[in-house]
């Protein structure tokens, strides 16, 4: 929403965002020379990001709202890179569709890009460490992405407009436009991922493993409960 | 079960295409305003009842919502084009070994 974010605001989220786009960035760089063999998904992972973002589906609040697809690239590549994908996306849709908007690009940065995957990426750890199965931790990893995103999106827009209510009055008021459109959609969400996450586990394993994602035994039985 | 995911996936998204086919019939009988909009224009008219207005207009906008609809769904097109030449490739490779 180009110009709804009021000085200091949205420099001050340009200032925040930054230095994960500048980890990003040099952690692709990374990634280009040491890894080339990862770039296909990588290149899969952003075309998530494409597809999913570019859907307004309707939620059961009667209204409509995206998903954000970033849960995939936080989980194969981790939160700064997904940050840099996020931003692509985010750049496209201000510049050619009035969506979103460049002041706004650095709050709109901060909770797709980098809180929503910040979130999917912990879930998708600490749940890959307690042994839980793989997709559900998936599916819950990509539905956080989506919902962290406008839970973070109804923080920044309650501390810049307090109202009368103040910030936790406002909060209320932005998440319930936000947040409850959005449970159905990240269930959604997390459920496609989820789907593609066991595509990549039957056609190109050695990408997780490549990745650290799942060690070869935990690979190999995903498969044979596939087969 | 070779293919439990797909089932719950499919389950998941035609229990909630259900959900909205129920609920729009509920709201075309209600009729009135108009109904499925975006969330984020709802954000932005809370924001206006406040008073504020927005201190800067985006550079372009798309100058209908066939327009919108275009360069949303090339956007779309482009995602999934990558999506399928990888998954794709991948597969065939995969065969090939």
């Amino acid at each position: 929403m180009e110009g709804f974010l009021p000085g200091p605001w949205w420099q001050i989220w340009y200032v925040i965002s930054l230095p994960f786009i500048i980890v990003g960035l040099h952690q692709l760089n990374r990634l280009v020379k040491t890894q080339r063999d990862t770039l296909p998904a990588l290149a899969v992972a952003g075309a998530f990001v494409f597809v999913l973002s570019s859907l307004k589906l309707p939620s059961v609040t009667g209204s409509c709202s995206h998903p954000t697809g970033t849960g995939l690239s936080a989980i194969l590549f981790g939160p700064c890179i997904a940050a840099v994908l996020g931003l692509i996306v985010l750049i496209y849709q201000a510049l050619f569709l009035a969506h979103g908007g460049i002041t706004t690009l650095g709050a709109n940065v901060f909770s797709m890009g980098i809180a929503g995957p910040a979130a999917a990426y912990l879930i998708y750890r600490a749940g890959t460490r307690a042994g839980v199965n793989t997709y559900a931790t998936v599916f819950l990893a990509a539905a956080a992405a989506n919902i962290v995103t406008y839970i973070v999106t109804s923080v920044q827009l309650a501390l810049a407009f307090p109202g009368t209510a103040g910030f936790l009055g406002a909060f209320q008021a932005f998440a319930a436009i936000f947040a409850i459109t959005q449970v159905p959609l990240a269930i959604v969400e997390g459920a496609v991922i989820a789907l593609v996450f066991k595509y990549i586990v039957t056609l190109k394993p050695d990408i997780l493993t490549k990745l650290n994602l799942l060690s070869e035994s935990a690979i190999e039985r995903l498969r044979e409960a596939a087969a | 079960m070779k293919h439990a995911l797909e089932i719950a996936v499919a389950a998941v998204i035609i229990i909630l295409a259900a959900v909205f086919l129920a609920q729009n019939a509920g709201m075309q009988e209600a009729s009135g305003e108009e109904a499925w909009g975006g969330a984020d224009s709802e954000a932005a008219e809370l924001i206006e009842a406040s008073g504020y207005e927005p201190w800067i207009d985006p550079i372009w906008k798309p100058p209908s919502g066939e327009i919108e609809s275009l360069l949303f769904a090339m956007q779309a097109a482009i995602g999934a084009l990558v999506i399928g030449y990888f998954f794709g490739y991948w597969k065939g490779s995969r065969k090939a070994a």
